[in-house]
């Protein structure tokens, strides 16, 4: 059957004037731009206004659907024309349509008090995330003591899981990372290095920064972005298919199986992750000081130790298991979170990488007040 | 509307899977025509290929060997623009958007057309929420607000809303309560005879096949060993059939037998 627009014509009927339809008066048919322009041109002179047809013959329509009927329905301005000329399908449909046709219910009222309620909710909500998270860490103290007291019955496998999951597979992208981010650090410090004659000085200024700063935060950030996603994400859908409850069915704690193991796993990885992120920084800005200003790697491996105290390596080290502990704790609260609906699920994911992040790097302001005289 | 020759129509099918060095074949060398305005259901044990079988119709999955022709058409062409006026799936969640209120849901497939004016789309959505049973009240909820059944019948409304000659519907009614399931096998029953739909369902649930089908197709031993009317099918010699159809449960489904009017 081939594929025949929609078209209507006036045409007189021995009953007065009248209009005939033809083709087929389907929703695919009719949102054809040209056809929709057509019967737009003609449709609403015929049925409505002076010139208006008093009989409607649809029997030479090849196919009529719900939305052809509605539109014709819609044309009449909801009322049956004086004359209707039908087949009995195209009738049952048209009277279906006209009983259906209702107007549609008005949306919940939403005025300046469901504004206002709106904010109460939201501040609310910024107590109810505080008051999660604190439940989360005390749970969290408490599943620790619990390991200590029978370390023999922890959770290792799940823990050994994450550690290769969170730490091992991210060491490429941290590596590739951090030596390009050494190479221009490097490279924009001798610029301004070389006006001074200060070129030596890079090693101090590299090891520092690198070090105590850019590493550890660097490789927080990525993590937080790679691993805070996949918790929130791995707990989300464990919420979305009902998981979670069948954890508390079973009587087994989440906080002591989920929370626990990604915690200890990401306080681990996280400052060896760091130490690598660190020594990839510093091994591209060593290769961009040798091509740029002549300081050879040599002369740059024996100035370190002299230039970069020990203690920032210990405080970098720390740090980062901090970070690596609010990643994990902010992933999996967000997780914890998720209502059982896929958007949901998105949002908590977005949420839990936007938050870490931030409070990664609040952390770090905080650790370089407290620790200010340490290792400078 | 009457279209020549078969809605659906599979030749040699053969359906692969490959994971890691091994294959499992799910359907060898099967065959099914399912002409227009019939009322199929395919049955079969778990893991005999019905839902894979459903979504070689639909062009989700890809034959190894062997053609699927829908409406006349290769089954792979489906997903193009406008597929909604042409098949419909009720998908065993409902596999409704869970970012769209209800009546956007419904409306979904007619406003991506882009021609068609805000205020009818509106109007045809809400006909059809009404046609499925739902109150005009439901339209605001958003699909996690909803109950079980609700959501089947607004994914039904979904798939309907172009009025596609052909529905399919993976488990209509698992996970309703029999009153649910009940109302909305009346609802099928009324549909097809109403729209003369084509409809072809995937069910384990006998009272729902000796209720509605005009037609069986039996899937085992990866094809379709009986595919006939409900008594002819009951009648065919095998283990399968006989454990299915005259079991405990099958036989107290069978009270809900009726002959089907010749003149459909």
């Amino acid at each position: 059957m081939a594929d025949t627009p929609p078209s209507i014509r006036r045409q007189s009927l021995p009953q007065g004037a009248g209009a005939v339809l033809q083709g087929q008066w389907t929703a695919a048919q009719l949102a054809e731009p040209p056809a929709w322009t057509a019967v737009q041109a003609e449709l609403p002179a015929l049925a409505q206004g002076r010139s208006a047809a008093r009989v409607w013959d649809l029997r030479q329509i090849q196919r009529l659907d719900h939305t052809g009927a509605q539109l014709l329905w819609n044309s009449w301005g909801r009322r049956w024309p004086e004359e209707l000329l039908t087949m009995p399908a195209q009738r049952t449909m048209l009277e279906r349509v006209a009983r259906f046709s209702v107007p549609l219910p008005a949306p919940e009222h939403r005025g300046l008090a469901h504004a206002w309620m709106l904010l109460g909710r939201k501040v609310l909500l910024v107590f109810a995330h505080l008051q999660g998270m604190l439940r989360l860490v005390g749970q969290l103290f408490l599943d620790t003591l619990r390991l200590l007291r029978a370390p023999r019955l922890g959770p290792w496998r799940d823990f050994s899981g994450h550690l290769y999951h969170i730490g091992a597979t991210a060491l490429p992208i941290t590596a590739l990372v951090g030596f390009l981010i050494g190479v221009v650090l490097a490279y924009l410090m001798a610029q301004q290095l070389r006006l001074f004659g200060a070129d030596p000085y890079i090693v101090n200024l590299l090891g520092i920064s690198v070090i105590r700063e850019l590493g550890p935060v660097l490789a927080a950030i990525l993590i937080a972005g790679r691993s805070g996603s996949t918790i929130t994400a791995q707990i989300g859908v464990m919420r979305v298919t009902e998981e979670l409850d069948a954890m508390r069915v079973l009587g087994i704690p989440r906080g002591y199986r989920l929370v626990l193991p990604r915690v200890l796993a990401l306080a681990v990885a996280m400052p060896l992750i760091s130490v690598w992120t660190t020594l990839a920084a510093l091994l591209g800005g060593m290769i961009s000081a040798d091509l740029t200003m002549g300081v050879s790697p040599a002369y740059f491996v024996s100035a370190l130790p002299d230039a970069v105290q020990a203690s920032n390596l210990s405080l970098a080290s720390g740090k980062s298991a901090v970070f690596g502990v609010m990643i994990a704790l902010i992933g999996c609260h967000f997780g914890l979170r998720v209502k059982p609906n896929t958007e949901s699920l998105g949002q908590g994911t977005t949420a839990s990488v936007v938050v870490s992040i931030t409070v990664v790097i609040l952390v770090d302001a905080m650790f370089a007040v407290v620790f200010r005289n340490v290792g400078i | 509307m009457n279209r020549p020759g078969p809605m659906v129509e599979i030749e040699g099918l053969s359906s692969v899977f490959r994971s890691a060095g091994h294959e499992f074949v799910v359907h060898r060398d099967l065959s099914l025509r399912i002409e227009a305005g019939e009322l199929l259901s395919i049955v079969g044990a778990s893991g005999s290929g019905k839902t894979v079988l459903l979504r070689q119709i639909l062009g989700l999955e890809r034959p190894a060997r062997g053609r699927v022709t829908v409406l006349g058409r290769p089954a792979l062409q489906l997903g193009e623009p406008g597929a909604a006026s042409r098949v419909g799936m009720l998908f065993q969640h409902g596999a409704l958007f869970s970012a769209f209120s209800v009546l956007e849901n419904i409306a979904f497939p007619l406003r991506e057309l882009r021609t068609l004016p805000e205020d009818l789309v509106r109007d045809v959505a809400l006909v059809k929420l009404q046609m499925v049973g739902l109150d005009p009240v439901q339209a605001h909820k958003m699909p996690a607000d909803l109950s079980g059944g609700m959501v089947k019948r607004v994914a039904l409304a979904r798939a309907l809303v172009m009025d596609p000659p052909l529905l399919l519907l993976d488990e209509p009614t698992a996970g309703l309560d029999p009153d649910s399931a009940d109302d909305l096998c009346e609802l099928l029953r009324s549909l097809h005879q109403e729209l003369g739909l084509t409809v072809v369902m995937v069910t384990h649930d006998l009272d729902t096949i000796f209720e509605l089908s005009t037609k069986v197709a039996v899937l085992a031993e990866q094809r379709v060993i009986a595919c006939g009317a409900p008594r002819e099918v009951m009648a065919v010699e095998h283990p399968f059939i006989r454990d299915f159809f005259q079991g405990e449960r099958g036989r107290r489904a069978q009270t809900l037998l009726h002959d089907v009017p010749e003149d459909r």
